[in-house]
């Protein structure tokens, strides 16, 4: 690969990230795919570096966690929403802190392009005691990943880098030189008081995890990473952070605007003296109304924005109405061509014979979510990652007879091997009285998010044949008496025949409707990975 | 920003070559030593549901801040599906320019797939600061070898349609 020093490369926000973590010499980066989060870690492995899927976001942070517990650097990825997945080690590890390094890069959809939520995990982060950065373009991802390295290795905390589909999917420039990081030293020298986190020993660890945010907020304050942009002495200041702050330079190059890097814990004096003598102060963000609340808790007296500004992206007519003080709804988007299963997917065959039976469907997450949508219009409950098995396990408790016995679980490979298969043990542990139906859609793909492998698909991140978790074997070995795949295409009269016969009776049934991704199949297995001209680390 | 940058937008549906289209104007902005951004959506919207990508082009020496076109402020529109046209018009600036694949003669491309190579091609005949040679390399670099020759092809043809609109 071309070496060239200094650096002048186009990349997306999620290359720069994967980029500046392969400078920083990291050990290992694991995560899920989840939109808009999942080039980075392909993008890392194309420099070399160790880097693997996880079946979900909990195991990639424990097996991070275990990385930066002995001394490593660790980069974990996911979307927001598998933050609340990795909420559990993450929480607790605030408190134990990590004696290498933990980046969590978690990337936010406002506007929810591809998504079921728009939670903003700047005020998860708080909530967890965790420090949280915000890139805003393609330079700063490159620039404040190595920062995050920087702040967890230094305090022995987890950092949380923020990013939204805006920084994640934009191709800018990123420029610089190349400066590794010296390796990390791998040993385990942790006390057993800081590492295992029983009461006695997380009573302790919770006073020092308050005095770290104590300090971290100190550095913010001194020498955090902020930048200022228009007149110094103009009468409306703009306190921002992330994508918002490119929004807020175009839309108000008059404004004295402080964008804001470390925005968890804030740089609260740094703040108060940009902000002072102000004629108006604003805060430019999107999601939840977390920087002017912050302001407004310590003071400074923020304008509190219209409950409109909270809903969707921002751009930079948005923000020029904001600061026009027009809160009116924007006319809503012209109506754009909605997504729809590909031509020939096999998941389209399946939802027609769901609706042959009759079937009360609770769906999950992936492409065949869109069997929800009209003209099929035949998955009726989709929540989160692996919901469809207990929601579909709770309707068939709670239904009428002749109702329940209609519900279906149906469920893709790898969101099945994601969190669903917790569910599947439920099945088998607690079963409805009228039994109840498994359908596991097997395209051997994450085929929404990518085309990323998963332990179903029988190979790893590179595409390289790895072990395979065979998912019938697995309600077998649950006990599960009918368990039978079916191509779903070729076998359609067979598997309509099942899930009828499945419906009228009071058993478990496990049925796998098997047949590859339009996308994938008769393709060859391999990613564009974007290397061109990336100084890259010589021992990788 | 003291000059207005160059907004470009393209719009289509999910597998005809939005992204790749966009990746390659990119290039050749970037190449050029200017400053750029891309902005898109992945994920759901790309299963055969609308898909844009935004370019914005600084003038020399100044950055470009938004990744997104404000709306009204498009320059140059190219759409690759001329049912949906009409959805993007509205963003046009009023003496900004509409590249619609309509001119187009599918029967002189190699492929079908190429009609985003070609309309790259009539972009390029208004975009007359960045050299022939820039677009080549760009478009070289962004697909792979085995559709060098007829991507080519497509661009040379999607040039010889002088500022069809």
């Amino acid at each position: 690969m071309a070496m060239q020093n200094p650096f002048r490369v186009f990349l997306s926000g999620n290359e720069a990230v994967a980029l500046a973590a392969a400078h920083h010499n990291i050990t290992r980066g694991t995560g899920y795919p989840g939109t808009p989060s999942s080039e980075i870690l392909p993008a890392l492995r194309s420099h070399g570096v160790a880097a693997e899927w996880a079946p979900n976001e909990k195991v990639a942070a424990e097996v991070a966690l275990g990385v930066a517990f002995a001394g490593g650097r660790a980069l974990v990825t996911m979307k927001h929403v598998g933050f609340n997945v990795a909420a559990d080690p993450l929480f607790t590890a605030a408190y134990s802190g990590v004696s290498g390094a933990l980046v969590v890069a978690c990337a936010d959809d406002p506007g929810l392009a591809s998504s079921q939520n728009e939670q903003d995990t700047r005020s998860l982060a708080k909530a967890a005691g965790i420090p949280v950065i915000e890139p805003s373009d393609v330079q700063e991802a490159y620039d404040y990943t190595r920062i995050a390295f920087r702040i967890s290795e230094k305090w022995g905390i987890p950092v949380i880098l923020r990013l939204t589909t805006r920084v994640c999917h934009t191709g800018g420039i990123v420029s610089g030189t190349y400066q590794p990081e010296p390796p990390p030293v791998l040993a385990f020298t942790r006390p057993i008081e800081q590492s295992v986190m029983v009461p006695a020993h997380a009573r302790p660890a919770h006073k020092v995890l308050r005095g770290k945010l104590a300090a971290i907020a100190r550095w913010n304050n001194e020498e955090g990473p902020f930048k200022v942009y228009g007149p110094s002495d103009a009468p409306l200041a703009i306190v921002t952070a992330g994508v918002s702050s490119l929004h807020a330079q175009e839309a108000a190059p008059d404004a004295a605007i402080l964008s804001l890097g470390l925005t968890y814990p804030l740089p609260m004096d740094r703040i108060r003296s940009f902000t002072q003598n102000r004629k108006r102060i604003l805060a430019v963000e999107e999601n939840d109304p977390y920087l002017s609340e912050s302001l407004r808790a310590a003071g400074i007296p923020a304008e509190t924005n219209p409950e409109s500004f909270r809903h969707g992206e921002l751009n930079v007519s948005r923000v020029r109405r904001l600061v026009a003080g027009q809160p009116e709804p924007d006319a809503p988007p012209a109506r754009a061509k909605p997504p729809a299963l590909c031509k020939g997917c096999p998941h389209t065959q399946v939802f027609g014979l769901l609706r042959d039976v009759d079937a009360i469907v609770a769906g999950d997450i992936g492409c065949y979510t869109l069997g929800a949508l009209p003209p099929l219009r035949a998955l009726h409950t989709q929540l989160c990652m692996g919901a469809s098995i207990g929601m579909g396990l709770g309707l068939r408790h709670t239904l009428p007879e002749n109702e329940a016995r209609k519900v279906v679980s149906v469920i893709g490979d790898s969101t099945f091997l994601h969190t669903g298969v917790n569910g599947l043990i439920e099945m088998a542990y607690n079963p409805p009285p009228t039994g109840h139906t498994i359908l596991v859609l097997d395209n051997g793909t994450t085929a929404m998010t990518g085309q990323q492998e998963n332990p179903g698909s029988g190979r790893n991140i590179d595409h390289a044949p790895a072990r395979r978790i065979l998912i019938e074997d697995l309600a077998r070995a649950c006990g599960i008496e009918d368990v039978r795949v079916f191509h779903p295409t070729r076998e359609a009269d067979a598997l309509r025949t099942a899930l009828a016969e499945s419906c009228a009776d009071d058993k478990l049934h496990f049925f796998v409707a098997r047949q590859p991704c339009v996308l994938t199949s008769g393709r060859g297995r391999t990613q564009k990975t974007e290397t061109a001209n990336c100084p890259t680390p010589p021992s990788a | 920003m003291n000059q207005s940058p160059l907004n470009i937008k393209i719009a289509g549906l999910g597998g005809m070559g939005v992204l790749s289209a966009a990746e390659v104007l990119a290039r050749t902005a970037f190449n050029s030593g200017r400053d750029v951004k891309k902005a898109e959506v992945h994920g759901m919207s790309q299963r055969g549901g609308s898909v844009a990508s935004e370019v914005r082009i600084a003038p020399e020496g100044s950055p470009i801040q938004s990744p997104m076109i404000p709306f009204g402020e498009v320059d140059f529109l190219v759409t690759l599906a001329p049912e949906w046209e009409d959805l993007h018009k509205p963003e046009l600036k009023s003496d900004g320019v509409h590249i619609s694949t309509s001119a187009i003669d599918p029967t002189r491309l190699p492929s079908l797939k190429a009609i985003n190579v070609a309309a790259m091609g009539i972009l390029s005949t208004y975009l007359t600061e960045f050299p022939e040679s820039l677009w080549l390399e760009a478009l070289d670099a962004s697909f792979a070898p085995k559709l060098h020759e007829g991507n080519r092809q497509a661009f040379a043809y999607g040039r010889s349609l002088v500022k069809a609109v």
